[in-house]
């Protein structure tokens, strides 16, 4: 198991050729108390570092961008009614959605853990 | 970027690691850490909101011979002394200027609060139409104010203040004293809860901040937290709900517009009243969590039938709301609307407005 993180401040774990995708805890703490997210469908393509959904906080709806192409395999269906789980815990029950990874090279695009975390404390 | 104003709190918000933004040409708290924790907080027990940054007018001067019934859309000088009153300040074209409110302090003598953002256009429109022998003065930088506001203040202020929070009155004001120094307790707000906003000398605001926060029944909120429970009543915001391109017939605040005087924009609303309105300010509510914003249109029958104001998720209602401008005929309770931006399309009804109706405001 491995994970990877974006510029966007998304999380993307491979288990296999599934990756669950989220956001990191940077990018919760950026939007603010989260309210409601617009999935994509389960099936549907999407692609890297274009927007796959969108959530919407309390002070704005933020876009927010794919780590890697894939097709969508599962929703987190529990974000439906309650979003607020993206706050409480963003790397873990907070994940977005799980999809089919369509091609390894593109994590080559992606940070490790420290990189991100030294990318992070060079944006405050 | 312009120069942002400070409240004298700033370093205190600053302290508590609040998120501060551009309000009003002020630097203010717009949260410290969860905008729907800090509305919960007021609707439970008490938040502390520093409002500092709104603009206080002393005026002096027979109310009659001085014309100042012209420059607000309701009447004056039937404010009994120790009360006050909320209304608006209009210009020629019926439009509004700013909201306001008028403390009555003696026979010849008012308070009046404005917004921030308008406050010194305020100030030359309502000195444009005095006449004769007044005292007209801005003593906003002098005057501090902090919001003491949800169900348990009442409990938390008698500590200070003693019986008179007992016996004070909804829109009713106390001369009282606080740390030495002579304050004012009004019984108004901004978020639909029991709740205080305290005028001081700004000299003390820093002290009574910290005094009142000693007490573990309240927290400080921010101007997001305000936002909601403010929208969650219906109460419009100057600037987004309001503005000089709109009459007050138009934004269903024909409670506080007295026909039966005369002032400053009269004639055009005089008309609005004889040939009916196009549009009219309506509350809504949404079908699902998803909340339009500002901007937003409004769509009926497949027609574009108005525009969004304001919007938010309501926490207490667990959905969207919002308000906005729609034609007249679509602005009945119950009707369906649409509220579209690009690809977002959210579907709402009108709803009488407050959307929250537990709040412990006349309590």
């Amino acid at each position: 198991m491995s994970r990877y993180y974006s510029k966007d401040h998304e999380w993307l774990e491979i288990e296999g050729n599934v990756g669950t995708i989220g956001i990191t805890d940077y990018a919760q703490h950026q939007l603010g108390d989260i309210t409601y997210i617009e999935m994509p469908e389960v099936g549907s393509e999407i692609k890297q570092f274009s927007i796959f959904c969108t959530i919407e906080s309390v002070k704005a709806a933020s876009d927010v961008y794919a780590p890697v192409s894939g097709k969508i395999k599962e929703v987190n269906e529990a974000l439906e009614n309650t979003p607020e789980i993206i706050n409480k815990s963003p790397e873990g029950e907070g994940w977005i959605v799980k999809v089919e990874v369509a091609n390894v090279s593109e994590f080559d695009s992606l940070m490790d853990k420290s990189s991100y975390e030294n990318y992070v404390k060079g944006l405050d | 970027m312009e120069n942002l104003k400070s409240t004298p709190l700033e370093a205190e918000h600053i302290r508590l690691k609040a998120k501060m933004a551009p309000f009003g040409g002020w630097n203010m708290p717009i949260q410290y850490e969860s905008i729907i924790e800090e509305h919960m907080q007021c609707r439970k027990s008490i938040a502390l909101f520093d409002t500092c940054h709104m603009g206080e007018f002393f005026f002096t001067g027979d109310l009659e011979k001085t014309n100042i019934e012209r420059a607000f859309s309701f009447k004056v000088g039937t404010i009994k002394v120790g009360k006050c009153r909320y209304g608006l300040i209009l210009n020629e074209k019926g439009g509004m200027v700013d909201d306001c409110i008028i403390y009555r302090l003696g026979e010849n003598e008012l308070m009046m609060v404005v917004n921030a953002g308008t406050k010194d256009n305020d100030f030359n429109v309502i000195k444009s139409v005095l006449k004769g022998d007044f005292v007209f003065e801005d003593k906003s930088e002098a005057t501090s104010k902090l919001d003491v506001q949800g169900p348990l203040s009442r409990d938390l202020l008698r500590k200070y203040f003693g019986s008179a929070v007992d016996e004070l009155k909804y829109f009713s004001f106390v001369n009282a004293n606080l740390m030495g120094q002579d304050v004012m307790l009004s019984r108004t707000g901004y978020t639909g809860e029991l709740g205080f906003e305290i005028y001081m000398p700004s000299k003390i605001c820093v002290e009574v901040w910290n005094e009142l926060l000693k007490d573990e029944r309240i927290k400080p909120a921010g101007l997001g937290a305000r936002d909601l429970l403010r929208l969650e009543m219906g109460y419009p915001l100057y600037g987004s709900d309001l503005d000089e391109e709109t009459t007050p017939l138009e934004a269903d605040l024909s409670y506080f517009v007295h026909l039966d005087k005369d002032f400053v924009g009269k004639d055009v609303l005089m008309k609005q009243v004889e040939n009916g309105l196009e549009k009219i300010r309506v509350g809504f509510v949404c079908d699902g969590r998803r909340a339009p914003r500002h901007g937003y249109r409004i769509f009926a029958d497949g027609e574009d039938i108005g525009y969004v104001t304001s919007g938010g998720f309501s926490p207490s209602l667990g959905k969207g709301i919002g308000m906005g401008y729609v034609k007249t005929k679509y602005s009945s309770e119950n009707s369906t609307l649409e509220l579209s931006q690009d690809k977002v399309k959210i579907k709402a009804v009108v709803e009488k407005t407050p959307f929250y109706k537990d709040g412990s405001l006349r309590k």
